[in-house]
């Protein structure tokens, strides 16, 4: 049984290395120098150099700094819509009755599944003949539409939420006067905490991971997001780039890891609470 | 709001009920209030369905039976009938080595990535200490995979020089630059998908700590060895989250978009090996501007997702079991 357990174990480990070894070449590359990398495939640079991120940074005629602010304004932005929107309609779904309720249910179910690239050349156009695109915030067609709750993901997310919160709480809201605005300020808003975490962290993520929209929107070397930035690496170069593309690549995703440490602590800990059981 | 309308119409008969109707005039002024404040709760979503999703996807279906580029003013669109859909299915070769690509990429990674992630769900359950934390570490590829920045790391770890190839060099095998070959670009983008097993993973995790014990405790009274406890017990009480994941991973692998772009330079090259269905989408619309055609191209792939979905519901049935049913005992 000993025996079995350890070999287990050893099969874990090696898929695991196996599973993490592009990160770590990923980051063991972005410190190699240039002739390092065409001579030297494996993971640990013989000499570590930093130069890479430097000159990464300022590779184009925009700082590399510029475009972090951007996807953090999209991506933060993003969030607050996300959440706001999301949380309006869920609260209607899960605790409010009013006309064709379940028939508007049903159409957000059917929206989960429909894939963003069907709908993106319509939307280019329409947001084109609003000025939206290339206009002066040429954020508008990436943002817009997560203030209107579009991501039904979260929609539905809240809503499962919500359904596990007690009537009894909106009921004792209601005797003690208040309106459906003030059971929702009151008693859903405050006790959502937890899916309106969840909702902004994988928001966030989604957003400053996404490329195909921002692709498609910006068009401004200045306005370009991180993702976009990125490709202008494959597009300028042959192997003289490398290095700084590596080095902007670990950078670009530092937030989502970070993301992923914090969110971790919570994953051990709900593991750690049933493995008490098992 | 009009005092005449009830939210819950009620068959004749308890109208004319004094009581009952005195009852509903209390609780009618409540009722249309709360209808009301539905609305206003809801209208930042009816918005966006309407503006975001729906009027877009009828302009959409509108502009596919048109010739329109993005340059032509809404009077110089000209009618053109069927004429996209004709190109698309009769003579756009391009388009349909697009569709074989896309489904080659869905056929061969789903159901790779799938069995990854049963296998190693599998022997994590079985793991006492430091689940959490390998089950984390297994997960964060699908956090970042999807990327521009590990697209790029991609292309590079099977290049010429790459990771991959440095591997094969201990063993003396000399590797080929497989990102750049037109037999293997595609491959790589596989490997790039089934390396993201995390997330289905952590869904099969739960679904495994779902099924109980004392089923696995009675075959073992019976006799029953390993194998034919996971074939009896655990594949089919997992079932429904098998197809969960089938169907959520199926329609992501018909969306592969990313990682294609960034292979390829946005062309899908080397010769169109990686020309997924969305790139050439994109390449359609948004390079050539033949927006008319991209739209074509958009509803039939909608009606391919629904497609496939209504048939992996419908054979769903034969083989995903519900145990709120009651053949388990």
């Amino acid at each position: 049984m000993n025996v079995k357990s350890a070999g287990r174990l050893a099969v874990l480990l090696v898929l695991l290395g196996i599973v993490l070894y592009p990160l770590i070449w990923m980051l063991g590359t972005s410190f190699k120098s240039q002739t390092e990398i065409l001579s030297n495939s494996s993971a640990w640079p013989q000499a570590w150099t930093p130069g890479n991120y430097s000159e990464g940074w300022t590779h184009f005629d925009v700082s590399m700094g510029r475009f972090f602010f951007n996807s953090a304004l999209v991506s933060l932005l993003t969030v607050v819509g996300n959440a706001l929107s999301c949380l309006l309609a869920a609260y209607a779904f899960a605790r409010l009755r009013f006309r064709a309720r379940r028939l508007w249910f049903a159409v957000m179910i059917g929206t989960l599944l429909l894939p963003s690239h069907v709908l993106i050349v319509p939307q280019f156009i329409l947001f084109r003949t609003f000025d939206w695109v290339g206009g002066p915030f040429p954020y508008m067609p990436l943002l817009v539409p997560q203030f209107l709750a579009t991501e039904a993901f979260f929609v539905f997310l809240m809503v499962q939420f919500m359904r596990g919160i007690p009537r009894e709480l909106d009921e004792a809201a209601k005797i003690d006067g208040c309106s459906p605005y003030g059971v929702f300020r009151h008693v859903i808003l405050p006790l959502s905490r937890p899916a309106l975490v969840t909702t902004a962290i994988f928001s966030f993520i989604w957003t400053w991971n996404d490329f195909f929209r921002q692709l498609v929107y910006l068009s401004d070397l200045d306005k370009y997001t991180v993702p976009v930035a990125l490709t202008l690496f494959i597009d300028s170069t042959g192997q003289s780039a490398v290095g700084p593309m590596f080095a902007m690549s670990v950078l670009s995703l530092l937030p989502v890891f970070l993301f992923f440490v914090a969110f971790q602590r919570m994953l051990v800990e709900g593991i750690n609470t049933s493995g008490l059981k098992g | 709001m009009a005092s005449t309308t009830t939210t819950r119409p009620r068959p004749g008969p308890d109208r004319p009920k004094a009581g009952v109707s005195a009852h509903r005039r209390g609780l009618r002024p409540d009722r249309t209030r709360e209808g009301l404040a539905g609305y206003i709760f809801l209208s930042p979503w009816l918005l966006g369905l309407m503006g975001i999703t729906a009027i877009p996807m009828l302009m959409s279906l509108y502009l596919s039976f048109t010739d329109y580029d993005i340059l032509s003013t809404w009077s110089e669109i000209e009618w053109v009938g069927l004429a996209n859909y004709r190109r698309m299915f009769g003579d756009d070769p391009s388009y349909w080595h697009a569709v074989q690509v896309t489904a080659t990429f869905a056929l061969i990674a789903v159901p790779l990535k799938l069995a990854a992630a049963l296998g190693v769900a599998l022997l994590l359950n079985r793991e006492r200490r430091g689940v959490g934390l390998f089950r984390g570490l297994f997960y964060l590829p699908s956090l970042l995979g999807g990327s521009v920045a590990l697209a790029i790391v991609w292309l590079n770890i099977f290049n010429r020089d790459g990771a991959f190839n440095g591997f094969l060099g201990l063993f003396g095998i000399e590797g080929e630059p497989w990102a750049n070959d037109p037999d293997w670009a595609l491959e790589t983008l596989m490997v790039l998908a089934i390396w993201q097993f995390g997330a289905p993973m952590v869904i099969f995790l739960a679904g495994l700590k779902q099924v109980p014990t004392e089923l696995y405790e009675a075959a073992s009274v019976d006799g029953a060895g390993p194998v034919r406890k996971f074939l009896s017990i655990t594949l089919p009480m997992l079932s429904p989250v098998i197809f969960f994941n089938l169907v959520l991973e199926t329609i992501n692998g018909f969306q592969g978009f990313t990682s294609a772009f960034v292979l390829s330079g946005g062309t899908g090259g080397p010769v169109d090996s990686t020309l997924m269905y969305t790139l050439n989408l994109y390449i359609k619309g948004f390079t050539d501007y033949e927006m008319g055609y991209a739209s074509a191209m958009a509803w039939v792939f909608l009606v391919f997702i629904g497609v496939i979905t209504v048939v992996l519901f419908s054979t769903g049935r034969f083989w995903v079991h519900y145990s709120d049913g009651d053949d388990n005992s």
